[in-house]
């Protein structure tokens, strides 16, 4: 199906992307949001404020992050798509209702403008130091999908991406943006309605009194949906639950219900996982990158290639799952990974673990505050391509 | 380990609560002489007496013994996380205003861990009923003094008694901005059905606190006998006060009790507020949320 015009605001923009995000809500159909401010982040919750009164939807600032990501369940429960936006502090608060989202199976959207932490940190500069909080944030065992733009115009079109990932897997799913792509602002293209491809929920159409909230479709492994208020009079809990939803406090239920919500994101890696490659034929180095620090690192690939080195650039558009297989594959081809990231080193791990002693892993650490210089990126690829 | 044993009725007779119970459910895991199934009986008592229709009806309920009550009420019910049924009631109530939404849980969890957002939940007016279950005590994990527990009163956290100030609930729930707060204890179940159905018809943010009994853990540490003795104890020290100013609803260690009806007024609910002030800024131009996804 295609998106709802009414929140469509089809045309050309000069907007940040905090603001890009916002609007990317708006055209995946997001009718709820629950926010509360927290800088870099709260230009999402301004524009989503001032805009939902005319396109039917309810904005409530919360009194902190806890009871924002909360709501945003409750709203997910009763069919509203719903959303949270936050930065660091406050994404460390909504770990706990995070957690309650991925065992309930609840359809939701997180946007996380990172800015340099830990702790206050650097309130109004970059950081990309959540990245493994994104993973392993919330306690427990389970499997997130994650995506992390570059430019307004992703903040725009990776927001709808996550609606859509978090319908289609009925998983809480994470925007993980940054204070320098939340406050660029670019001109961002919003295409018209019926060009906004948009995953529906997977809505239960089975008789009232025989509905099971967890009674798992073989195909998807993805329970269907309803919403509150329509009669099926049915429970949900954070408890390990079985198909009724009822808790059952057993290691057998445990292994069919956690089992079950790790196994849908990671048996389908291969379906969720987003990249952009380019020059990757013959790359003698292959540069790892995320978020802003994929554009920074333009610069130094170029010039590297000028310099005559092989070089590859995998872009992780999606950063959870982790692309494993990708890793796996180009790791006995390659001499080197280069991955650049704004924190001493997380994904960089995921990295060299999966290339596993085959290819030279070389992380380019950045304490956050600002983005790479990009001669230490440079000089970081000639160091792998000797 | 077994599924819990099922006690559906034998052929030909019926429970008065069949319809409002999950039977496939029964029996619950609460302790003899616990409260909590008087409070689950007034609740189906007030749906009845005001014939709300079950579907149109939602139970909310964080963490601990009084948690456990939305797993046994058959309507959509949503067991929470710890403190957090408030705000989770508040998304499920805001974007689907036809439910009766209603929050139960334990005096822990609403005025300790989810006490920010039972003051905001108060303060926005959001028509939410809650039902706050206070046996003075953390029983779900084993008897640690709560924010409710009487000066004196043993706990197993306060080993030599409480000398922490505890929340009167009443003037909480009032200063915050509730609409209607009663007091009731779980001795009291005609007033306690009574109070549960007014509040449910209450527009706006309600609170019923009931006194429970709880002879495992609270009764035990502090000697007060069976469950049977904390009863008696309600009947001869509860005093009826309605319309009581709420600043002196303190309660004391085997002191005396104020019940009783003490706010019922009107204010304008967060919804009626939202849509009143945009309708008059926006005009035509203001679009009320509809409420589905596409």
């Amino acid at each position: 199906m295609t998106a709802d015009p009414k929140g469509v605001l089809t045309g050309e923009h000069y907007l940040d992307g905090d603001h890009a995000a916002a609007e990317g809500a708006l055209a995946a159909g997001c009718r709820f949001f629950a926010g509360y401010p927290i800088t870099p982040s709260t230009e999402v919750a301004e524009r989503i404020a001032a805009r939902f009164p005319k396109v039917g939807g309810i904005f409530v600032q919360m009194e902190d992050e806890l009871a924002s990501m909360a709501a945003i369940l409750g709203g997910s429960w009763a069919g509203a798509k719903s959303m949270t936006v936050t930065s660091g502090p406050g994404f460390s608060l909504m770990m706990e209702n995070l957690g309650l989202g991925l065992m309930m199976e609840v359809p939701t959207v997180i946007v996380n403008v990172q800015r340099g932490g830990p702790s206050t940190g650097l309130p109004t500069l970059p950081g990309q130091a959540d990245i493994m909080q994104a993973r392993w944030g919330s306690h427990g065992d389970y499997e997130i999908i994650a995506v992390s733009p570059s430019s307004p115009q992703e903040a725009f079109d990776h927001t709808i991406m996550a609606f859509n990932f978090a319908e289609k897997y009925r998983v809480p799913t994470l925007v993980m943006m940054d204070e320098c792509v939340g406050h660029m602002t670019e001109k961002i293209v919003v295409p018209q309605p019926e060009d906004i491809e948009i995953v529906p929920r997977k809505w239960y159409e089975g008789k009232v009194g025989d509905y099971l909230p967890y009674e798992v479709d073989e195909k998807d492994m993805i329970p269907w949906m309803v919403k509150a208020g329509d009669g099926h009079r049915f429970h949900t809990t954070g408890l390990t639950h079985d198909e009724r939803g009822y808790p059952v406090m057993n290691a057998d239920c445990q292994e069919k219900c956690v089992g079950r919500l790790v196994d849908k994101i990671r048996k389908r890696v291969e379906d969720i996982v987003v990249l952009e490659e380019d020059e990757m034929d013959g790359a003698e180095v292959v540069v790892v990158s995320y978020g802003i620090s994929s554009r920074v690192a333009i610069p130094a690939i170029e010039r590297a290639r000028r310099d005559g080195m092989k070089v590859g650039s995998l872009r992780l558009v999606t950063v959870w799952p982790f692309p494993d297989f990708r890793i796996r594959e180009l790791a006995p081809k390659v001499k080197s990974f280069v991955i650049p990231e704004i924190n001493y080193g997380q994904l960089y791990y995921e990295i060299e673990r999966c290339a596993g002693g085959q290819a030279k892993t070389i992380l380019v650490p950045h304490g956050g505050g600002w983005v790479h210089d990009d001669q230490d990126i440079y000089d970081a690829i000639k160091e792998g391509a000797k | 380990m077994k599924e819990p044993a099922t006690l559906a009725p034998e052929s030909g007779t019926s429970h008065p609560m069949d319809e409002l119970l999950r039977m496939d459910r029964i029996p619950h895991i609460w302790c003899p002489t616990c409260g909590l199934g008087t409070v689950v009986t007034a609740f189906a008592a007030a749906l009845e007496k005001l014939e709300l229709p079950l579907d149109d009806v939602a139970v909310v309920s964080g963490i601990g013994c009084t948690g456990r009550v939305a797993g046994y009420i058959k309507v959509d019910s949503f067991h929470t996380t710890h403190g957090r049924a408030l705000p989770f009631a508040t998304g499920l109530h805001l974007t689907n205003p036809k439910l009766k939404v209603v929050v139960i849980s334990g005096d822990g969890d609403l005025v300790s861990i989810g006490g920010n957002h039972f003051i905001h939940s108060a303060r926005r007016n959001v028509d939410i009923t809650v039902v706050c279950v206070n046996n003075f005590i953390y029983a779900m994990t084993g008897g640690q003094v709560a924010p409710t527990t009487p000066l004196t009163a043993n706990a197993s956290t306060m080993p030599y008694g409480n000398y922490e100030r505890p929340f009167n609930i009443p003037y909480l729930a009032e200063s915050s901005g509730a609409v209607y707060v009663a007091r009731w204890s779980a001795l009291h179940v005609r007033r306690l059905t009574t109070a549960i159905a007014e509040a449910l018809a209450k527009p706006g943010f309600s609170v019923v606190e009931v006194i429970s009994p709880c002879s495992t853990l609270y009764s035990r540490r502090n000697r007060l006998g069976t469950g049977l003795d904390l009863m008696k104890f309600y009947h001869d020290n509860c005093v009826i006060k309605h319309d009581a100013d709420t600043r002196d609803l303190d309660i004391g260690f085997q002191k005396e009790i104020v019940v009783g009806k003490f706010v019922d007024i009107e204010r304008p609910t967060y919804v009626d507020s939202m849509n009143e002030w945009y309708g008059s800024v926006f005009g035509d131009d203001y679009e009320p949320y509809e409420g589905s996804v596409k």
